[in-house]
């Protein structure tokens, strides 16, 4: 078409445009408004809803199994091995605990919220809330400590598991110091020397070295299904 | 008379700039009113997504996944797991595969709605990107009532999902199939046939096809300039060869093929496509486990695996070298953003410098996918 | 008896100084309310609800608590600029936007300053915004505001013409460039406005003049001065506190001066709408607000609806489109109005 068409088509649809979208605009003008007056009203966080952790610690077995799972590293866990007169109760999903927690704190300045350390737990007792204005002034007040010992009883029962410890360990070299002494008295009674091949005892350090040793734990039952890890309990 | 002595002038745009679409610093080299060169300066978010993955086993590094193109997670969680089941060689139930597919079609809806809406915001029309974010509330809904998040949603594991969709969530997306087809048209006409957004969009940046082919672009600026290629017809991975839906392509209607406009309007229309799988893929999805194929540990054989999919920006690529560890030696992400961007200063030589908005917002570009 | 303040106050300072401020103690209120109703016309047609908590009622104090904030703000100059020009800039923008105030007529009672030139000194007396914002943009130091400063400079002066041209049309039919005179011609019900006259050349006429009054306005469509998403904010970027204040200040003034002078060429102005039915002095001027502030509203609707012009293609609206339109507007009206 020539210019002078164009030119004058230009200006028409220019015009109509412009028209058609003050349509659009004006009916928005009489359509409610979608806002949510937060915080006077709220929308219901859903119930699968990603926000704050909490560890229901009656349950925690101190497997580290959270800890493991988290892709930043937010979790740290210490535990103590109880001595075996001690009875440190049941989980609630019948598993016998054997091990004092002594730290379980959580950096939620780190935390990304993607829930993978709620699968892993055998016992379920960390889990995701709907809890999501915890902001504060300082990133020191965002690390959450979850345990329920106090500062003294943590002291106490690290330092009884040390000692356990190292009873242990000296029981075992007494042990191990007097098999070896039996076994040179053996050896000096008999007068053949059967060459005892050192190298046996000691263990072949054979890893390959791209594999590195990953501990064997006891792999936590499979999560299965939405209903066991989604219900929300209150904080 | 003797000759006017002029010179260029060098004008920084960002990184603090309104338009850039993230930290992105691009040196102007303008004569006047025309830009002579452009030269974007990237980098401001690299947070080592591919040194990360390779401290961490191959469920962790899926969060870090999410995060690299924070505005389609879903597509960047769809090709990694594809990678890595396909060096596990492991085949997930059909369930999870069409649910993942309604997934990744319901972010690339949502990931238009930012690209269109802030393209709106650039070139000076307020309101569509309003109506833009409020359907994506009812999308984002959603997503959050499936796995618990709104914008990075750690949802597709290797081997499967991390939870079953609920049981509201067939009607619930079949009630937003049934209404967004009318905010489309409220955006076509509020925004894409205005005649001002028209004469600032068409005939600006033109792209040509053989230009774009051989500066690897991929995704809505590949197709806006003609040429037909989407990787879920031309290497089809997940159910897409069950589902019927056309490759929209640029025609060049407005102006020159290969422009603003013509970019723009692939993904105005490549959501509409989508709505189509959706509603079919709806339909389809049989009963089944979504977490029976998940492996308890992941320690995939000796090998290596490039996997590609079609992300709402672009081609997105993850290659992956495993040594037989846990975590993976290597991951390599090839990011679709980055390669779009490369096309600037091509694209962008003998425009205004207020074209120069046009040019970036048509890209579609992220900086976490820049970066990563 | 067209000052009722020269009338009891009589002519010399005292009854002058208060005629010159009287219109103050209209834009000060006004711009305020014009403020929220945009804070709000915005929201609602963005499908969200605005302001709904400064002053408990749907947020009515918010441009209050706005201009307080930028009256404690800091009064930063930049180093390099030029601390003259720097400090004159938003000075003269708002005088060339107050002074178009002296031949408005509220009603049939007031007008500043009644003159035979009235709406020439107007269009004249608003060409001092230019030097204002050459100024602002230069002194600044600052690359984007110089742009901007450019820019605004070239739209307002390439607009001046088909507006001028538009409301010479007008003042042909009228036969006088005196406002009041001009509504008075239009007394009498409401299809003796002048849109309605010499159909359709004057309704032409009048989207012309509005097309190009707000370019002169700098909103948007035409915004590029302040485009916010391209030169972060234009010649008033280093602009912070009380001076900015003055720029917003001048542009809502300016708005409704613009508002003010359609209603009065095209809609009667102080006329009522249905004859001697409601129409007097006082309600002169309830006349005149309402229809301004319609306008204003149709201004706004215009802004929240449209994407924003490119610098070239602004040019062309003016010259090319605005321009040949209003010449042959001017002639068929002209024509229309010797051949009667």
């Amino acid at each position: 078409m020539s210019s002078t068409t164009r030119y004058f088509r230009n200006i028409g649809k220019g015009f109509w445009t412009v028209l058609i979208g003050m349509k659009v605009t004006m009916k928005h003008m009489f359509t409610p408004a979608v806002t949510v007056q937060y915080p006077d009203a709220r929308m219901t966080i859903p119930e699968r809803g990603r926000n704050r952790l909490y560890v229901n610690m009656d349950d925690c077995i101190g497997c580290d199994q959270c800890a493991m799972a988290c892709p930043v590293d937010c979790i740290t866990i210490e535990t103590a091995k109880s001595l075996p007169t001690e009875d440190l109760g049941v989980t609630s999903t019948g598993q016998k605990k054997r091990l004092w927690v002594t730290q379980f704190d959580i950096d939620f300045g780190k935390c990304c919220y993607c829930g993978l350390c709620v699968p892993p737990c055998p016992t379920e007792c960390i889990y995701m809330t709907n809890v999501f204005e915890f902001s504060d002034y300082d990133r020191k007040n965002l690390i959450y400590s979850f345990i329920t010992l106090t500062p003294e009883e943590v002291a106490q029962k690290t330092k009884q598991a040390e000692e356990a410890e190292r009873e242990a360990a000296a029981k075992k070299a007494a042990a191990a110091a007097a098999a070896a002494a039996q076994k040179a008295a053996q050896a000096a009674q008999k007068p053949q020397t059967s060459p005892t091949d050192s190298s046996q005892l000691t263990p072949s350090a054979q890893t390959s070295p791209i594999q590195k040793n990953v501990p064997e734990v006891q792999p936590p039952p499979s999560s299965t299904g939405s209903e066991n890890q989604n219900q929300d309990k209150p904080n | 008379m003797a000759e006017l002595h002029t010179e260029e002038m060098v004008l920084n745009m960002g990184p603090q700039h309104p338009s850039t679409h993230g930290v992105l610093r691009v040196e102007l080299v303008v004569d006047g009113e025309v830009v002579v060169d452009a030269v974007p300066h990237i980098g401001y978010l690299h947070r080592c997504f591919e040194k990360h993955a390779e401290a961490m086993n191959y469920q962790q590094v899926v969060p870090y996944c999410d995060r690299m193109d924070y505005l389609a997670s879903m597509n960047n969680d769809h090709a990694y797991v594809l990678a890595v089941e396909k060096l596990l060689n492991i085949q997930v139930p059909e369930r999870v595969e069409y649910i993942r597919v309604v997934m990744a079609e319901l972010q690339r809806i949502v990931s238009h709605l930012v690209a269109i809406g802030t393209y709106g915001l650039d070139i000076g029309a307020f309101t569509p990107f309003l109506y833009c974010f409020r359907d994506r509330e009812m999308v984002l809904d959603l997503f959050e009532r499936t796995c618990g998040a709104r914008l990075l949603y750690n949802y597709m594991w290797p081997g499967g999902l991390s939870h079953d969709i609920p049981s509201d969530f067939i009607e619930k997306t079949k009630v937003f199939v049934k209404q967004f087809p009318a905010t489309i048209k409220e955006l076509n006409d509020l925004l894409s046939y205005n005649e001002i957004f028209v004469k600032r969009t068409a005939n600006v940046g033109v792209l040509p096809a053989d230009v774009a082919i051989n500066y690897a672009a991929s995704g809505p600026v590949l197709r806006g300039s003609g040429v037909k290629w989407d990787l879920r017809k031309m290497d089809p991975y997940s159910v897409y060869p069950k589902l019927d839906f056309d490759v929209v392509v640029g025609t060049g209607e407005m102006g020159t093929l290969g422009d603003c406009w013509d970019r723009y309007m692939v993904r105005v229309r490549e959501m509409e496509q989508s709505l189509r799988i959706i509603e079919q893929a709806i339909e389809k999805i049989p009963e089944g486990n979504v977490q029976a194929a998940i492996p308890k540990r992941i320690r995939p054989p000796v090998g290596e695996v490039y996997v590609r999919s079609e992300a709402p920006r672009g081609e997105l690529g993850y290659y992956i070298i495993s040594d037989g560890s846990q975590n993976p030696f290597r991951v390599k992400a090839r990011a679709p953003s980055f390669v779009n961007l490369s096309l600037l200063p091509e694209i962008s030589r003998g425009y205004l410098i207020a074209d120069m908005i046009a040019i970036i917002g048509s890209i579609d570009i992220v900086l976490g996918d820049v970066d990563r | 008896m067209h000052n009722f303040i020269t009338y009891y106050l009589g002519t010399g300072i005292v009854g002058s100084l208060v005629s010159s401020l009287l219109p103050l103690l209209w834009i000060f209120p006004y711009a305020l309310v014009a403020m929220w109703i945009e804070l709000k016309v915005s929201a609602h047609m963005q499908d969200r609800l605005g302001p709904m908590r400064t002053g408990k009622w749907h947020g009515w104090a918010q441009p209050l608590a706005d201009v307080v904030k930028l009256l404690q703000k800091e009064d930063t100059i930049p180093t390099a600029a030029d601390k003259l020009l720097y400090i004159l800039a938003p000075l003269l923008v708002f005088v060339g936007a107050y002074a178009a105030y002296a031949a408005l007529p509220f009603s049939p009672a007031y007008i500043g300053c009644d003159i035979n030139l009235g709406i020439f000194y107007i269009i004249a007396v608003s060409a001092i915004v230019v030097l204002g914002i050459l100024m602002a943009g230069w002194s600044s130091d600052n690359k984007w505001s110089l742009l901007g400063a450019m820019r605004t400079a070239a739209q307002l002066v390439s607009y001046e013409i088909p507006s001028s041209l538009a409301v010479i049309a007008v003042i042909m039919v009228a036969g006088s460039l005196n406002l009041n005179d001009v509504c008075a011609a239009q007394a009498g019900w409401f299809w003796h406005w002048f849109i309605f006259g010499k159909f359709p050349f004057l309704f032409i006429t009048f989207i012309i003049y509005f097309i190009a009054s707000l370019a002169e306005t700098n909103r948007a469509p035409f915004d590029i001065p302040e485009a916010e998403s391209e030169l972060v904010a234009g010649y008033h970027t280093e602009y912070s506190g009380m001076r900015f204040a003055f720029f917003y200040l001048a542009e809502y003034a300016n708005m409704f001066t613009v508002a003010a002078i359609a209603s009065i060429l095209f809609f009667g102005g102080w006329s009522s709408p249905f004859g001697a039915f409601m129409s007097g002095p006082v309600w002169g001027a309830f006349w005149l607000i309402t229809k301004g502030m319609v306008l204003v509203f149709v201004q706004m609707w215009l802004r929240w609806t449209l994407p924003r012009f490119r610098v070239d293609q602004l040019m062309y609206l003016s010259w090319k489109v605005l321009t040949p339109f209003a010449l042959a507007n001017l002639v068929a009206v002209g024509l229309w109005t010797v051949l009667r």
